[in-house]
């Protein structure tokens, strides 16, 4: 240490003696030195500090004191900058981590969209973060079509995990053909018994019967979905009661049948499609009606397409949730 | 963004007045507000919602989780001057044929 000093305090003399390039040269490559014996920046000034006291006997006293105030502070601001760079590489680890997370979910909850006969399915379901708190399952056999649309309270993470649940649980009811009642009981006792008070599920199941073209369905808590009787010219809103998912046991759900008919169609959607916080007045359900109506021409991927860009230009390509519609023509 | 509820006692009722706007970023703040609240089997909560101008479903459940703490202490909730906004998220959620709400009257 003290032949540290000693170098210091030549190096600093004859920089003080003459301020050129060469002797600021050697000083900074001393920083090495000053780096292999661990010194910190505080060391380093109290140093310089001990090395002008050396060079200036007549050092006045205040200036001492100062030296001594720039060494304390600096104490501090070396432990504040170790913390802040510990924080850095935290907030990097979770960043890496949400971006495997999100790939992990992307891949589980991957959604292909079936291709039953005498329907067209379309979809659009796009996250407003990393994850997305909004799911779409379809199941598909030789008799039956069925649709789930679910949407988790909250955001992130947790609503992330609680999706997968969510779809490990419609999985396990593989068959098409169950009630969709009995689907949400099933699924309901699951959420209710491993979800904190605070985290619910919304869910709009449905099920349709290609033979007979019956669609039943039934909600739980779910943003009423929208069917267009083409005979009767008319929108009806698939609304119930039943409870979001998760909050109750045992809760007990309505299913209802509808008759399709060439040219009908269903609208399925999250309340990201109708729930705009600025527009507190606008009517979006009607507007949705409308705006379907008036291309119920085109494809049922087309119309999910339309419709998404219609909104988005509504609200300025602000939109501000998990927005996922459904579109199913008879 | 905030969040604020003012309580005043009334015999065995407590009534809340929250105030603001409710989403994921303020739910928290509503959230510590009601558990703050020192519960009793018996005792009454009025939650008045006059002035809350935005809710989404993070909002929801901080009800709900309030609510289910309410009834384990065996005490009462309600949820009073709901907006034809919030009540409709309320009703679609089945939560109204749950929970005690009470939209604003309809001169």
């Amino acid at each position: 240490m003290n032949k540290l000093k000693a170098q210091y305090k030549r190096i600093l003399s004859d920089y003080i003696q003459s301020q050129n390039e060469s002797n600021l040269y050697i000083g900074q490559n001393f920083i090495k030195q000053l780096i292999q014996k661990n010194l910190t920046p505080e060391d380093v000034i109290d140093i310089h500090k001990q090395a002008i006291e050396e060079i200036y006997n007549d050092l006045p006293e205040s200036m001492l004191h100062a030296y001594d105030f720039l060494i304390e502070v600096m104490v501090h601001f070396g432990l504040m900058f170790k913390e802040h760079q510990s924080l850095l590489i935290k907030q990097e680890e979770i960043r890496i981590e949400m971006d495997v997370a999100a790939k992990i979910q992307n891949l589980l909850l991957e959604t292909t969209i079936p291709n039953p006969k005498d329907l067209d399915i379309g979809m659009v379901s796009v996250p407003i973060r990393k994850l997305n708190g909004d799911y779409v399952h379809f199941m598909h056999n030789q008799n039956y079509f069925s649709v789930a649309v679910t949407d988790v309270v909250g955001k992130g993470v947790p609503a992330a995990l609680c999706m997968s649940m969510v779809k490990y649980g419609l999985d396990t009811l593989e068959y098409a053909r169950s009630n969709p009642s009995y689907v949400l009981e099933v699924l309901n006792n699951i959420i209710e018994k491993s979800v904190d008070d605070s985290m619910f599920v919304s869910l709009f199941y449905g099920r349709f019967d290609l033979e007979n073209n019956i669609f039943t369905w039934s909600s739980a808590g779910h943003e009423p979905a929208l069917y267009y009787n083409s005979t009767e010219q008319t929108f009806y809103d698939l609304e119930t009661k039943g409870l979001l998912l998760g909050i109750l046991q045992e809760v007990k759900y309505n299913q209802h049948d509808i008759k399709l008919n060439d040219n009908d169609f269903l609208i399925l959607m999250t309340d990201g499609v109708t729930d705009f916080r600025e527009m507190e007045e606008f009517d979006s359900r009607g507007y949705i009606k409308d705006l379907a109506l008036s291309i119920s021409h085109l494809t049922a991927q087309e119309m999910c397409e339309v419709i998404y860009e219609k909104l988005q230009e509504l609200l300025n390509f602000n939109i501000e949730d998990d927005f996922t519609i459904v579109v199913i023509k008879k | 963004m905030n969040v604020s509820v003012q309580f005043r006692k009334n015999d065995n009722t407590l009534q809340g007045f929250v105030e603001g706007e409710l989403d994921t970023y303020t739910a928290p703040m509503l959230r510590e507000e009601l558990d703050s609240i020192q519960l009793f089997e018996g005792m009454s909560i009025e939650l008045d919602l006059s002035n809350v101008r935005y809710m989404d479903s993070t909002g929801l459940g901080v009800f709900v989780a309030f609510y289910k703490k309410v009834m384990k202490q065996k005490a009462n909730l309600k949820l009073v001057a709901l907006s034809s906004r919030l009540a409709r998220l309320f009703e679609i959620t089945g939560l109204s044929e749950l929970m005690e709400i009470e939209s604003v009257k309809k001169v």
